[in-house]
């Protein structure tokens, strides 16, 4: 994780007209952010190797290559970025309402209240909750609060694995994961125990990645 | 799970062995339990969590054992035409669970699964390996009290020919 400080090959890259230089490897969300050029992200954390890209929140077109992930991609030599491309932007709008879809709108009563980084993400996005993407709204699972520091909804939940990312680098031996697939994937514990019954030390790493209220410290962390 | 030890020393101890330690290992007992997934999850160096994770991915693998009695209802799209989820909600009404689930007794078991490709004789369903053609859910209650089934509300008719009736 450490980064050597020792010199590392550089490439020169050009995003929205602007010539960026960044280090090999570097990903294109992280160069464009260092040059003050706002790209929207939710997963990405810059240590995580590979990157999560769950949330597909930072889409940007590079030419000759098309839509790309820029917290996945990494910088080239010469290549050109368009973060306002119009495919891209689409794209990225539609990522934040099927996300927006299938995440219950309770902000009012929210622990995260005021502190929710996807709902400012979204307001700044500007897109709005779509009314009509789930005939069938996700089965309402119960909130889990055995655990004696921590309170886990997965109702709220985005699965963007930020906590898992968090927990395996900080912590080490993970107490939940992802399990099934597709629409059903959702994060739980080992056989789909209660949290309290896991190995979990309530260190709250996770607590402080989570971009929503799906975990969150009992008393209105 | 001296066995599963002995299954595992065969596979390399990583976490690319993984899938295939899992394959074996059903293969062995039948399911994975969760003692066995804890010892898989050790053995390659993954945490449990994870390991179940990778396990519930798939359909092939499979958490609780067989009931003495399996029984499969097809949910194909011919069966499902053909009232298959009727089938699938009579032996959950009769058995008492729903399906993927073991009665407490572990006498009976049940699962739903997509075409078995008989699609001729919908709505289907597979039990101790036999098939049960053009089911209904009268059939469902003589085949489970030909299986020795106490049921529900007890059926006086000892129900003939009425479940030879065909689906309309
Ligand atoms: S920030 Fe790139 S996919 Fe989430
Ligand atoms: S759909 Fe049931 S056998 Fe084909």
């Amino acid at each position: 994780m450490a980064e050597p400080v020792t010199e590392k090959a550089t490439v020169e890259l050009t995003i929205d007209g602007k010539r960026v230089r960044a280090e090999q490897g570097e990903k294109i969300l992280w160069a464009a952010l260092a040059e003050g050029i706002a790209i929207p992200h939710l997963c990405a954390i810059k240590e995580a190797e590979p990157p999560l890209g769950t949330c597909r929140l930072c889409l940007v077109e590079v030419e000759g290559q098309g839509v790309v992930a820029s917290c996945v991609e990494s910088v080239r030599e010469g290549m050109v970025v368009h973060t306002d491309g119009e495919r891209a932007v689409a794209l990225r709008r539609r990522a934040m309402e099927l996300l927006l879809a299938d995440h219950p709108l309770e902000c009012k009563d929210c622990p995260k209240k005021g502190k929710c980084d996807f709902l400012q993400l979204s307001i700044a996005m500007k897109v709005k909750r779509p009314k009509n993407y789930r005939p069938f709204p996700r089965e309402e699972l119960p909130v889990d609060a055995s655990h004696p520091r921590i309170i886990f909804d997965p109702n709220k939940c985005i699965r963007c694995g930020r906590c898992v990312w968090v927990c395996k680098e900080r912590v080490g031996e993970v107490p939940f994961d992802f399990i099934q697939k597709g629409y059903e994937m959702r994060l739980t514990t080992f056989m789909d125990k209660p949290l309290g019954e896991s190995d979990c030390t309530g260190c709250g790493e996770c607590v402080e990645v989570c971009p929503v209220a799906a975990l969150c410290f009992k008393e209105g962390g | 799970m001296e066995e599963l030890q002995e299954l595992l020393k065969t596979y390399p101890a990583n976490r690319h062995s993984l899938l295939r330690i899992l394959q074996a290992a059903q293969r062995q007992m039948g399911y994975l339990p969760g003692e066995a997934l804890r010892e898989v999850a050790s053995y390659v160096g993954v945490s449990p969590a994870e390991v179940y994770g990778v396990a519930t991915f798939y359909n092939q693998f499979r958490f609780i054992p067989y009931g003495t009695h399996h029984t499969v209802v097809c949910l194909g799209t011919a069966c499902h035409a053909m009232g298959g989820q009727l089938i699938l909600d009579a032996f959950e009404r009769e058995l008492d669970i729903k399906a993927g689930e073991i009665t407490p007794d572990h006498e009976w078991s049940l699962d739903r699964v997509g075409c078995i490709g008989c699609c001729t004789k919908a709505p289907v369903v597979v039990m101790n390996d036999a098939i049960n053609a053009k089911m209904t859910p009268f059939k469902v209650e003589e085949v489970l009290a030909g299986l020795g089934l106490q049921l529900k509300r007890s059926t006086d008719s000892e129900g003939e020919e009425a479940g030879e009736r065909e689906p309309q």
